[in-house]
């Protein structure tokens, strides 16, 4: 027998350097270690343990609704409600302590008003098949006018002694890890495993890339859609058990706007809005590129707003720039 | 009667008539012309923009950033007014529309040049447009005494009883419905959003179309910058914050379709009509202010469910005029 020429054909495109270089983990490593360098450079006081751990405390309690958005995102779906959610859970929790819960129960309820707001949300998608930005502005409105309706321009701040311990408290003495940045690397983990490691990931991405396929292989779309959007209210109600914790008060514009920095985080962390694409890590890269961005800028009194303008354009100029390089080199997309 | 309630623009309105019926049988003051006159000038601002918006949907986008676009070049006409008091008010007007122009034509380049997502584009601009504010003017506001007496008279000069507001408004409206009803462009538009792929094919330059319709979205937004800064007589970097959210809910209650390719000029108005009426009728019906929110939230879902039911019914006819002729042969 004469040894035959096979074709080979590879099972994916052959491995080029510029793919990893131009892939989106790497440019959000380059942009990390650029916030970095640029924050000890602008301020002395920005290398400090205490100052960083400090500085989690801002960003936390986003980054925990920032992971169950990514998987809402990467399946096409989305949730303008969260912050919304987050002000009816605080609410509830404000009410609750007025009837004298302890901290425990109040932080179950939170958590538990937040995963019926999300199950109301996933329930008018999957079962009434209804836009999900639609319904998520409705029920955004909803949810925070209804604490509006109880709250009018009313606060409340008395809460339990050791409800502050949720928020303000640390999971680790030495270094020095609030519970909330904690939570968020623990929860961080266990998302990562799941959407990467296992079938039920597999099965998101598949929904992503193309719904119709994904129903016709066996995968219960719309049980995993309404699943994901329990997951995020449940989710934004644990950031309302932080966040109200932290701060020790409920007023009806608690955490208002928080949708957009959330979804900010996940866009800039590479998740596709077309859905199909995206990674736990890049989120996670994501969240500490703002998180330290806008930290090393407050270092050195760059008022809020302003910081919001270099925040929008970091994610266009971070979502334009790979385009514009790739067009400019002719590489494939 | 049953084609009647099928179209969705006549169910609308019958709904908004009945509300009306209800709500001034309550209270008939909400009935008065002096009211009337009131809630027109009220809801205009509200109405082109739902108009300008309802156009980006159509072609499948969203533009979110039309809030802060407002925001923005209402303080740049406002601070012009501050310097030059005694300029023709059209200089205001043009400054504003100029502006405004500029912005949306940012927004238009992101998306159709670099093929960037819409939400993403405009979600960065809301935050960059509104913060430009303050980088321009450190935080300060400029108030009504500062800007002028020029500035602030025109949109609330009365004709036929109403504001001049309106009488834009209605202009606008009546250009919209033309453009979008009798021209090649404004028909390319539904089918963009109807179905792209169709829509390259039959050689619609799909860019140009995303170009054009962000770039309107900016000029109409400049243009109730100049608007809303001059009616209320004061310009900082808060106006009209949230208001994109607005927006889009009339547009949706209109009956526009998120999905693309579905809008119509009369379902926009009603859309913004319905926001409007509601807003005004809770203080005559002396219901606090705060449920303005929540029964908002309620509508748009009401509204969302009741169009996806209607839509599942009367299915996809795209070309009425040629099953009528079919038929007839």
């Amino acid at each position: 027998m004469s040894t035959q020429t096979r074709l080979t054909i590879p099972d994916s495109a052959p491995y080029r350097l510029s793919d990893t270089l131009l892939s989106w983990e790497f440019i959000l490593v380059l942009l990390l270690a650029a916030v970095f360098v640029l924050g000890t450079v602008l301020s002395p006081y920005f290398l400090d343990i205490w100052t960083l751990s400090d500085a989690t405390f801002n960003f936390s309690e986003k980054a925990i609704v920032a992971l169950p958005m990514a998987l809402l995102i990467l399946t096409r779906e989305i949730d303008l409600s969260v912050a919304a959610i987050i002000a009816l859970a605080s609410l509830a929790m404000g009410l609750c302590a007025g009837l004298g819960y302890g901290p425990w129960s109040l932080a179950v309820i939170g958590m538990l008003v937040g995963l019926l707001c999300g199950i109301f949300n996933g329930v008018l998608v999957t079962k009434i098949g209804l836009p999900s930005i639609v319904v998520t502005i409705g029920t955004m409105s909803l949810f925070r006018g209804l604490a509006q309706v109880i709250l009018g321009d009313q606060a409340v701040t008395t809460y339990p002694a050791g409800f502050s311990n949720f928020g303000q408290g640390y999971l680790i003495k030495w270094p020095p890890i609030a519970n909330s940045f904690g939570l968020f690397l623990l929860l961080a983990l266990i998302f990562a495993v799941v959407l990467h490691r296992t079938a039920t990931g597999r099965r998101l991405f598949a929904i992503g890339n193309n719904p119709t396929a994904a129903l016709f292989s066996g995968v219960p779309v719309d049980r995993m859609k309404l699943a994901l959007f329990s997951l995020t209210g449940l989710m934004a109600g644990l950031a309302a058990v932080l966040l109200t914790s932290r701060i020790g008060s409920t007023r009806s514009n608690i955490a208002l706007g928080w949708e957009l920095d959330i979804i900010t985080m996940v866009i800039l962390g590479g998740v596709s809005i077309a859905g199909g694409v995206g990674s736990i890590g890049g989120v996670v890269l994501a969240v500490f590129v703002l998180g330290l961005a806008t930290l090393a800028l407050s270092l050195i009194n760059v008022p809020g707003i302003v910081i919001s303008v270099l925040m929008g354009f970091l994610l266009i100029t971070s979502i334009a720039a790979p385009i514009l390089i790739r067009r400019v080199m002719g590489l494939r997309n | 009667m049953k084609n009647l309630l099928r179209n969705r623009e006549a169910a609308l309105a019958i709904v908004i008539g009945l509300m009306v019926a209800g709500i001034s049988a309550y209270a008939p003051a909400f009935l008065s012309l002096q009211n009337i006159s009131f809630l027109l000038d009220d809801i205009s601002i509200l109405l082109m923009m739902a108009l300008a918006q309802m156009m980006v949907i159509l072609t499948r986008g969203i533009d979110l950033s039309v809030a802060s676009n407002v925001a923005l070049s209402g303080m740049i006409s406002a601070s012009l007014a501050q310097y030059y008091p005694e300029l023709p008010v059209i200089t205001y007007i043009a400054l504003a529309i100029a502006v405004g122009t500029l912005l949306g034509l940012f927004n238009a380049l992101l998306i159709a040049r670099l093929a960037i997502p819409p939400i993403v584009v405009t979600l960065g601009t809301l935050a960059i447009f509104r913060g430009l504010i303050v980088v321009y003017d450190k935080g300060n506001q400029v108030n009504a005494s500062e800007m002028g007496e020029v500035f602030q008279r025109f949109p609330k000069m009365p004709l036929l009883g109403v504001t001049t507001t309106f009488w834009i408004m209605v202009v606008i409206a009546c250009c919209f419905w033309v453009f979008l009803n009798k021209t090649r462009t404004g028909r390319e538009l539904y089918a963009v959003g109807g179905n792209p792929v169709a829509a390259r094919y039959c050689g619609i330059n799909i860019g140009q179309k995303e170009v054009l319709v962000y770039t309107v979205s900016g000029a109409i937004a400049g243009l109730c910058g100049y608007l809303w800064v001059a009616r209320y007589g004061v310009a900082y970097s808060e106006i009209a914050s949230g208001f994109e959210l607005t927006v889009i809910a009339a547009c949706v209650i209109g009956g526009v379709s998120i999905a693309g390719g579905v809008g119509s000029v009369p379902g926009a108005l009603l859309g913004g009509l319905f926001l409007g009426i509601i807003v005004n009728a809770l203080p005559v019906m002396q219901v606090t202010p705060f449920w303005q929110m929540a029964i908002s939230g309620l509508v748009i879902l009401a509204a969302v469910i009741i169009n996806a039911r209607s839509e599942r019914r009367i299915g996809k006819l795209i070309l009425p005029e040629a099953r009528q002729t079919g038929s007839a042969t």
